[in-house]
């Protein structure tokens, strides 16, 4: 049930990140909010402002300065029927929590058999374009859609921040939500009443007819920017929003594809063994035929995130999304 | 007195001198009375179980040795600082082990056999905590499970089931790890929540002096128990082959844990006399003297000299040795029958809801396996 005074508002991401919050705490007393900086502060993002005021220590607390203990003691409040949902203050400081999320929670369900449920959710901000420095702008999806047991899934628009995170809460699976600090302040329409789509659906966000482009998270946005200056010039982009990044939804990618018959899966994460990557693949082995051209990867570098001062030059721009497109469309 | 402070005079905790007397000392007075609450029965039974599961972990030792399991992780030397603790648990309490803690197991009410069929490859945990004594899964990673014992504590204290002043419900943890695992990360990262959170936690270190071949030395230059001081956690070191003093330490730190004191530490000081794993070898670095210096101090010698001097008999130690042989005989037994899981064990548990990829993976397999005649699916 809905709480919300109104049918529907329009907020940036991080409000509607706080509404769905606080919206899923209404629901569920066993939900929690863990994290560092998260309690009268409201994090430095400031997603969980006015939840400790509301609903008290207990259920919203701010955890000594270590991430393996964030995500360890989440685990132990998960086995005694919890619902935590982590914050991890910025992308480059989940690593210290890395043994706690792939050795621990995401295998405690397969270890016990399935005597246990593990419905914590780990919420990271993630990606550049924010200026800022060494271990703030990263993009560390790979590694988590890798891990078997985990559930990895970023929207790229306040709605979906608002409807996504209360279905990650109410997953009885761990599930890493990723949240575009870039798009965490631009204002979107959310919808309180209807979701539109289920937590691990991909989605058309604009059709197309001559080159199918796909990417998550702060991603589409540059995506739907390059479609526009495309249309200008007269090629025809659909746009799909992965939205969830394991499992991937391919249905949408393929039907997509059978209309265009072209595929550029955009993303700021390094190429190298990455969701592009998994994609192409996925693609190549499902659609061969209707591929007209090789499906072709922009990310970004296989080199550390570089100072912001360069940062344009290592992310996906729409240029570099449309030079992929045109390379497509030669074939 | 428990030290809270940085004092390097503070001795270890004994009750129960290496010959089998029970001695008093400054240390060990406050932890003394706790004695009181055992009887005769509660006696026989601590030598019981030390017995038992020495002789089931020769037992497992010999089944590796054949080929029957993967590996075996012995406890041989460590049984009193392991029978002492878990006696000191109530029911309502949980238990999080390592990977070495069978007896802590067995006492819970755990069937070994469990702990054999993970140690033999056929599951990857093996029993259903809630259903055995609210003894939690082995954890391989060394001091993970510090962190999710925490984690449980702090939710004993969000759900209003501990420091309500009632002992017979009043809840608690205990955490075991050891002196390697003391210099993992998260080990440190628990003793901090637990100090800030105040739980109901006691946190009980095993040094057993080896870290596989790397000396207790190697991961510190001062007394384990003095870390936790450094944390404001109250801290105790034992004699860790003194069941009774384990028992009784262990005793008031849970009491303590439950009554709302907070946390607790307690490093037992014992010796691993078998090899760390099946894999491993310590003739390559430790000394015969050094083995043999502990196996002098034996804690079920050293209690059974105790029992003597109080009447047991003969007939008593015979029952024990019968039935420790009948133990292990049993569990070898039933794990030579055991089975091994279907294929569908690969695939069945990883999600609690569905999920398109492991779904299209087991339809897979079933398909490819069906397709070889006659084949061995």
């Amino acid at each position: 049930m809905n709480d919300q005074a109104t049918a529907s508002a329009r907020l940036p991401l991080t409000k509607a990140l706080n509404a769905g919050l606080r919206q899923a705490m209404l629901d569920d007393p066993k939900v929690l909010l863990m994290g560092e900086d998260i309690g009268p502060l409201g994090g430095v993002f400031r997603v969980t402002e006015g939840l400790h005021a509301e609903f008290g220590d207990k259920r919203v607390f701010d955890t000594p300065l270590a991430e393996a203990g964030i995500v360890g003691t989440a685990i132990g409040l998960a086995l005694r029927g919890y619902r935590p949902v982590c914050e991890i203050q910025f992308d480059g400081f989940v690593f210290p929590a890395f043994n706690q999320i792939t050795t621990q929670l995401a295998r405690q369900r397969t270890r016990h058999e399935g005597g246990v449920t593990m419905p914590v959710v780990i919420r990271i901000p993630y990606g550049g374009h924010i200026g800022s420095i060494e271990h703030h702008q990263e993009s560390p999806e790979t590694y988590f859609a890798h891990t078997p047991g985990l559930r990895v899934v970023s929207p790229s628009n306040p709605h979906d921040a608002y409807w996504m995170l209360q279905e990650a809460i109410a997953s009885d699976d761990p599930v890493i939500f990723l949240e575009p600090k870039s798009r965490y302040w631009p204002k979107g329409d959310v919808d309180f009443e209807a979701a539109g789509a289920p937590l691990h659906a991909s989605r058309v966000v604009r059709t197309g007819t001559d080159v199918t482009v796909v990417g998550h998270g702060a991603m589409v946005s540059v995506l739907l920017q390059a479609a526009e200056i495309a249309a200008g010039e007269g090629i025809s982009i659909e746009v799909v929003d992965l939205r969830s990044l394991s499992p991937i939804d391919y249905d949408p990618i393929l039907r997509s594809l059978s209309k265009t018959g072209r595929l550029v899966v955009a993303q700021e994460a390094s190429g190298f063994v990455s969701l592009g990557s998994e994609i192409a693949a996925t693609v190549t082995e499902r659609a061969f035929y209707s591929l007209e051209a090789p499906v072709l990867r922009v990310s970004g570098f296989d080199t550390p995130f570089p100072p912001a001062a360069v940062e344009t030059h290592f992310l996906p721009s729409p240029d570099r999304v449309l030079e992929a497109v045109d390379r497509a469309l030669e074939y | 007195m428990a030290a809270t402070q940085n004092d390097a005079s503070v001795p270890t905790v004994q009750l129960l001198s290496p010959e089998g007397t029970l001695r008093s000392s400054a240390a060990a007075d406050e932890f003394g009375p706790f004695l009181d609450r055992l009887g005769d029965d509660d006696y026989r039974r601590f030598y019981r179980d030390m017995a038992v599961v020495r002789r089931f972990d020769i037992e497992a030792a010999n089944l590796q040795r054949q080929g029957q399991l993967a590996l075996w992780v012995p406890s041989h030397g460590q049984e009193a600082a392991q029978v002492g603790s878990a006696h000191a648990t109530r029911p309502q309490d949980h238990i999080f082990p390592s990977y070495r803690e069978h007896v802590v197991g067995m006492i819970r009410g755990l069937d070994l056999v469990d702990v054999l069929r993970m140690l033999r490859g056929v599951t990857l945990g093996g029993w259903v905590p809630e259903e055995h004594g609210n003894f939690h899964l082995y954890t391989l990673v060394l001091a993970s499970q510090t962190l999710h014992a925490t984690g449980y504590a702090m939710g004993m204290q969000l759900d209003g089931t501990t420091a309500t002043g009632n002992p017979d419900t009043d809840e608690a943890v205990i955490v075991y790890y050891g002196d390697g695992a003391s210099s993992e990360g998260e080990a440190n990262e628990a003793l901090v929540y637990a100090a800030s959170y105040q739980t109901p936690e006691v946190f009980f270190l095993q040094n057993n002096h080896w870290a596989i071949s790397v000396p207790v030395t190697r991961q510190s230059r001062t007394p384990l128990y003095l870390r936790a001081a450094g944390f404001g956690i109250t801290s105790t070191q034992i004699d860790g082959n003194d069941v009774l003093a384990s028992y009784a330490v262990s005793a008031k730190s849970l009491d303590d844990a439950r009554a709302g004191k907070g946390p607790a530490f307690i490093e037992a000081l014992t010796y691993r006399v078998g090899a760390h794993t099946t894999a491993d070898d310590p003739t390559k670095y430790r000394t015969d003297d050094e083995l043999a210096s502990w196996v002098a101090r034996d804690p079920i010698v050293r209690f059974r000299r105790y029992l003597e001097g109080l009447g047991a008999s003969q007939q008593f130690f015979d029952e024990v040795d019968a039935e420790a042989a009948d133990f292990a005989a049993d569990a070898r037994r039933r794990i030579l029958v055991s089975e091994s899981p279907d294929t569908d064990v690969i695939f069945e548990h990883v999600y609690a809801e569905p999920h398109p990829r492991i779904e299209e993976q087991k339809a897979w397999l079933e398909r490819y396996e069906a397709s070889f005649e006659g084949g061995n699916a």
